[in-house]
């Protein structure tokens, strides 16, 4: 990503000026002298061209981004509801959230515990399946495609499928986990279970990260595990000082998006809450002992199931701090471990 | 006879042995990958006495198809399904052309500016999208967009920042000097994009549309937030309601999850040449 960015700077801008006295556009033959005139009598016109191509992204980044993340910061010093009330009420709804919200604090405990286990699991599962994939084998083909088939596979019927993979007593998880002598836990229902049974769904689909993977791997220069081999280098080593190493800027790029994504978890827990006793949660769904109320599912039902726009607005901002927090600390420390060495070169 | 290298201390016992594991591994891999999509058709097909039946079959003692016709009835399924399939197309047709008209601008055209606002749209893709999902909503429903697709389909005619990105670099690796003998025959840049552009970034427009066609079919957040009246409903959301309706009779649910799956099973067979280029188009401009 840098990369890109980086080279369009060095290009010069605007384009060097030539004159009619110019001698090297003299040399060019004719055709060449009159588009070059032509683009740079053209500069204002291809400033307004760029503006006017651009101008769908522009209307969205005001009108979808910039407006409403500047009118949810008001919103959230103020007690609106949507239909009667917006009186400015300073620092309260930050208050409440940090001092008197114990489900605040549920929520943000459940969804790091989801995003600590989940993002590092997933990645790892990633690298290892495309490291298998990797390998020259008949048949290869057919395993690229199984592997990646169900990450491609999104919404509802994914969660109903997994909630039946899960139920527990005519369940296939169950069941299989039967054949051992081992007796399943109750998955969904149970508060010790419910983050793990998202996390198991996430594994199943790890074959989307790995494809990133596999193109980097695609891309290592053999010569470098020629030049491993001769001398003396096994399999461990050539893995952790060679594989790895070229692998670090997907992984890094990898965590970032899958932090960002994790912390928003909200369908998942949203569709496959079953059972939980509602009163704890003042009527709102959080699943069995709230543990599978998320940061987001709880700002969902303060913002849309009783109209606290101010406190869900509040609550977007925070969140939206401790991902900037997040990207800027994975920023910092990718220098500590990231390489960002070409294939060839060293 | 001490120089005598042992059989399986040769390369080529070495390779095959691990080329073994290896597929054993993947074949094991593949087995846990699939046997939910197996068991997911199988439950479908099953009577309700033979799923509570314990230990479950593997397979059904009798194909019941008539739970998919069954399980239809019970709610606006066709309705839902041409709902679903009217929103995927319309912001998908959004999503193509927008953005390819966006990255235009981005990758050919030297305009005061750009490189700072592409820096801008790259962060954007940092922003979670629940930060601006209140204040949307706000917004769509002070417009009145609220029970009506507009809040799903217009933002599909706005850009969005992954997708251009995406096709930016693409048109990156096509050579000014098409463009430039364009301009010299005075075509103007609107005619390039179209006539040019447009056909030549084909592969990364058919993966732009897949993963359109296939994020605005499984979105459930959009729909559950701006659609009340159920005749408006899109597939998931119809499915989703049945969570509540049915005193989970699992064979209705796995038949319909499995219908509303289908089109993105039929999609990813026909074009997974395509969803697997476009992880690697991503990717390969990452590094």
């Amino acid at each position: 990503m840098n990369e890109t960015v980086i080279n369009e700077k060095e290009k010069p801008y605007p384009p060097e000026k030539t004159t009619e006295l110019d001698v090297t556009s003299a040399a060019l033959p004719k055709a060449a002298v009159l588009s070059k005139r032509k683009r740079n009598k053209g500069g204002k016109t291809e400033n307004l061209m760029g503006y006017l191509f651009i101008s769908p992204w522009i209307v969205g980044l005001l009108f979808l981004m910039a407006g409403p993340l500047l009118f949810s910061l008001y919103v959230s010093f103020t007690d609106y509801n949507i239909t009667s009330q917006m009186n400015f009420v300073g620092l309260d709804n930050y208050k409440r959230m940090f001092t008197e919200d114990n489900l605040f604090w549920t929520s943000l405990w459940n969804t790091l515990y989801f995003v600590i286990f989940s993002v590092p699991l997933t990645t790892a599962g990633a690298v290892f399946v495309a490291l298998l994939l990797n390998q020259k084998i008949p048949g290869m083909k057919i395993f690229r495609t199984i592997y990646y088939l169900p990450a491609v596979l999104s919404g509802v019927a994914v969660y109903f499928l997994w909630m039946h993979l899960l139920s527990p007593s005519t369940g296939l998880v169950n069941t299989i986990l039967d054949w051992f002598g081992i007796n399943g836990p109750a998955w969904l229902f149970d508060p010790e279970w419910t983050k793990p049974s998202l996390i198991l769904m996430k594994l199943w689909s790890v074959g989307g990260g790995m494809l990133l993977y596999l193109a980097r791997l695609q891309g290592v220069s053999p010569a470098l595990y020629e030049a491993a081999d001769l001398d003396g280098a096994n399999a461990f080593q050539k893995f952790f000082h060679i594989t790895l190493p070229m692998l670090t800027p997907i992984i890094f790029f990898d965590i970032i998006t899958s932090t960002i994504f994790s912390f928003q978890i909200f369908q998942e827990a949203y569709v496959m809450i079953q059972g939980g006793d509602l009163s704890s949660s003042g009527g709102l769904e959080g699943g069995p002992a709230n543990s599978l109320l998320f940061y987001n599912l709880h700002m969902w039902n303060n913002a849309f199931k009783i109209f606290n726009m101010g406190y869900a607005s509040a609550m977007a901002w925070f969140l939206f701090f401790i991902i900037m927090i997040l990207t800027v600390f994975h920023l910092k420390f990718s220098n500590k471990w990231v390489h960002y060495d070409g294939g060839d070169k060293k | 006879m001490n120089n005598e290298v042992k059989f399986y201390q040769t390369r080529r016992f070495k390779t095959k042995t691990k080329n073994t594991l290896v597929l054993a591994i993947l074949i094991l891999g593949s087995i846990v990958l699939l046997i939910p999509l197996w068991w997911m058709i199988s439950t479908s097909l099953k009577t309700p006495a033979e799923i509570a039946q314990h230990p479950p079959s593997l397979i059904p003692e009798s194909f019941q198809f008539s739970n998919y016709f069954e399980a239809w009835q019970t709610g606006a399924f066709t309705r839902w399904g041409l709902n679903t399939l009217f929103i995927s197309v319309i912001a998908t047709i959004g999503h193509v052309f927008v953005n390819s008209f966006v990255a235009y601008g981005f990758a050919k055209i030297k305009f005061k500016g750009r490189n700072a606002l592409f820096v801008i749209l790259l962060a954007t893709m940092l922003i979670p999208a629940f930060v601006t999902l209140v204040p949307q909503y706000i917004i769509f429903s002070k417009l009145g967009w609220v029970n009506t697709y507009l809040p799903l389909i217009a933002p599909a005619f706005l850009g969005s920042a992954f997708y251009i990105f995406l096709l930016r670099q693409f048109m990156l690796t096509i050579p000014d000097e098409l463009s430039e003998a364009a301009i010299m025959d005075g075509a103007s840049h609107f005619k390039i994009w179209w006539h040019i552009m447009l056909p030549l970034t084909k592969p990364a427009l058919i993966i732009v549309a897949l993963f359109a066609f296939n994020a605005a079919w499984n979105d459930l957040l959009g729909p559950l937030l701006y659609l009340n009246d159920e005749n408006l409903y899109t597939l998931q959301l119809g499915l989703q309601t049945f969570k509540g309706n049915v005193q989970v009779q699992w064979h209705y649910l796995m038949a319909m999850s499995f219908t509303v799956m289908l089109p993105t099973l039929i999609l990813f067979f026909i074009f997974q040449r395509h969803f697997i280029e476009g992880a690697n188009l991503s990717s390969g401009t990452k590094g």
